[in-house]
């Protein structure tokens, strides 16, 4: 289509034929798309696809003390056939036993909240970044992106600085008069919300500013002299308008919450019993990896339907 | 959407941003604490910065992370270009909708599934064809495999609206294509390569959770000696550390914005030149 273009515009101007081409050139010309596209695409395949499929494969298997800590699911016996011997007690143990279900869904339901929490303060931060001049724009854009940036590990690490007993809030309030027992934050369900909230809001503030900045200002304004109260345009134009960004900022803070890891190890405590915590004990601590690989399996089928509305939205977002 | 904000909006901004950066002021201040104990103030101090230098562990820790993290953001820049070239100009070919996903799913996939499922790869790879071993290889072909997307998608939307007539131009003026592609669209797009080989740079020079299942018995990263200490509670050559990274990833940031808003500035500038 693209050469097709070219050589008609050619004969257009009168130009010369291209001169000939060396063998290299000439395979280049033929196989150089294949030579673009061919190792990102075999990179990724085997270093992010394919893992999955070992770890289905591992998930079938039995734990056992050797090196790999697993039994093989097939042996060639001795009339030199394969034989399998899958095994399905990981993910009966998944279903029998309570902590794993119960962790699905107090992930889940964390995951929930800390994400509507998110939406509730980021959708007010990128509304104002959207209506600033486009200079400060520029500056508040940065501003957003430099924590996203930073490790997060070590801005867990701050906050912890802030909440624990003999923090920073709790020696303000204690200034203030307002408390007079130092609040317990640290070890508690608040703190994960906090760590969550504090961690992924760029991520959902980003989205959100990219969507409205766009957003067509005649719209809001026609509503306005249309009669519409400014809270019914909102309603009204803005929000539906700003769903995409809404389900953007929504994927980009849900999903990677539900798995979370560090957040509740170090700021939560005993209860705070999320998916990504029992994953990482069942690998570390009782170096169960069958299970651990059914676990990793059983949270993949969980994700599949926000996954798949992410992929659908990226996708949407980049053809237009 | 230019246009004049409530006082509350303006508010919830402020407290929003406060709230993002209070956390990490704080811990650069306590970093200068002359004290160990951190709720008591014992004096203006710069012992634990030097304390650090003393450190065999992290010094360790942090040359390991460096060589990864440039080995990990060089290759992942590599691929990743290659990609989003692929996505952006082939607009059809066997697999598009495979790359697509694959470059997609690791900016969301939780870090614990990541890992577990590449070290199990790695693991078995191991047995069946006796490479990689656990360690420095195994941390870099997992950062690399992050990284890449992160990259795709900053070139993919950089490359999107470079103007695709130049480079015909200078092909119907002879170029090759890759010569069209390297003298026209890669100065165009370098500002994005820049930002995306920082970004990846420090994607890896902070992941924890994958590192923590890929890395062999010998290999700490950086972040996986600073989260040890942490679990056991607030240490001060930690805050010493912590302020350093910040500062640099700050530095880093601004250099990055500032490159990418200068290169947009001549090319808006250019344009105008030529009457466009």
């Amino acid at each position: 289509m693209r050469d097709e273009q070219r050589r008609t515009r050619s004969e257009a101007v009168g130009d010369s034929p291209r001169q000939p081409r060396s063998a290299l050139g000439q395979f280049a010309e033929r196989h150089g798309r294949w030579l673009i596209i061919l190792p990102p695409l075999v990179f990724l395949l085997v270093f992010f696809l394919i893992p999955f499929a070992f770890a289905l494969k591992i998930s079938f298997a039995e734990a056992a003390l050797s090196i790999p800590p697993f039994t093989d699911i097939w042996h060639v016996g001795a009339d030199h056939r394969v034989h399998l011997s899958p095994s399905l007690s990981n993910y009966k143990y998944l279903l029998t036993d309570e902590v794993y279900v119960v962790s699905y869904l107090y992930s889940l339901k964390t995951a929930f909240f800390s994400t509507l929490l998110c939406l509730l303060i980021g959708y007010p931060m990128a509304y104002a970044m959207a209506r600033a001049s486009k200079a400060t724009q520029g500056i508040l854009m940065l501003i957003i992106i430099l924590p996203f940036w930073t490790s997060f590990l070590l801005r867990v690490y701050a906050l912890e600085g802030i909440i624990r007993d003999n923090g920073l809030l709790n020696a303000v309030l204690l200034w203030l008069g307002v408390i007079d027992h130092p609040l317990k934050l640290m070890r508690t369900t608040a703190a994960v919300y906090l760590g969550i909230v504090y961690s992924y809001l760029p991520f959902m503030v980003l989205p959100l500013y990219a969507t409205l900045e766009k957003l067509d200002i005649t719209l809001l304004e026609a509503a306005s002299d249309l009669g519409s109260r400014p809270w019914r345009a909102f309603v009204d134009v803005t929000l539906p308008l700003s769903m995409p960004g809404v389900i953007a900022g929504s994927m980009l803070v849900f999903i990677p919450a539900i798995g979370e890891y560090v957040i509740p190890a170090l700021l939560g405590g005993p209860d705070n019993l999320m998916i990504g915590r029992v994953l990482w004990d069942e690998f570390f601590s009782n170096h169960d990896w069958p299970v651990a690989a059914a676990v990793s399996i059983a949270f993949l089928v969980v994700l599949a339907g926000p996954l798949a509305l992410h992929q659908y939205y990226r996708v949407r977002q980049l053809e237009q | 959407m230019e246009g004049r904000s409530s006082p509350l909006l303006i508010s919830v901004l402020c407290l929003g941003i406060a709230f993002l950066y209070l956390p990490m002021l704080v811990l650069i201040g306590y970093s200068f604490n002359a004290s160990a104990l951190a709720s008591v103030w014992g004096g203006f101090s710069t012992a634990w910065y030097a304390e650090l230098l003393h450190n065999a562990q992290i010094l360790k820790a942090a040359a390991l992370s460096l060589e990864v993290a440039t080995l990990a953001s060089t290759g992942a820049l590599a691929l990743g270009t290659l990609a989003a070239i692929a996505l952006v100009r082939f607009r059809r070919f066997r697999g598009r909708l495979l790359l697509t996903g694959m470059v997609n799913a690791p900016l969301v996939m939780p870090e614990i599934i990541t890992g577990i499922t590449q070290l199990l790869l790695f693991v078995s790879m191991l047995q069946l064809v006796g490479w990689p071993n656990r360690g420095m290889t195994t941390i870099i072909l997992s950062h690399v495999a992050f990284c890449t997307a992160y990259v795709t998608i900053t070139v993919q939307s950089r490359l999107q609206t470079a103007d695709r007539s130049l480079e015909e131009a200078a092909m119907d003026l002879g170029a090759s294509p890759l010569q069209a592609f390297v003298d026209i669209t890669l100065p165009i797009i370098a500002p994005a390569l820049i930002s995306s080989w920082l970004l990846s740079f420090t994607l890896s020079l902070d992941d924890l959770v994958i590192s923590s299942f890929v890395s062999g018995p010998r290999s700490s990263t950086l972040p996986m000696v600073i989260y040890s200490k942490v679990k056991l509670g607030v240490s001060p050559d930690i805050n010493a550390l912590a302020s350093l990274i910040i500062c640099a990833v700050g530095v880093c940031v601004l250099v990055a914005g500032y490159l990418v808003r200068r290169a947009e500035r001549e090319r808006l500038r250019d344009a105008q030149l030529a009457g466009r």
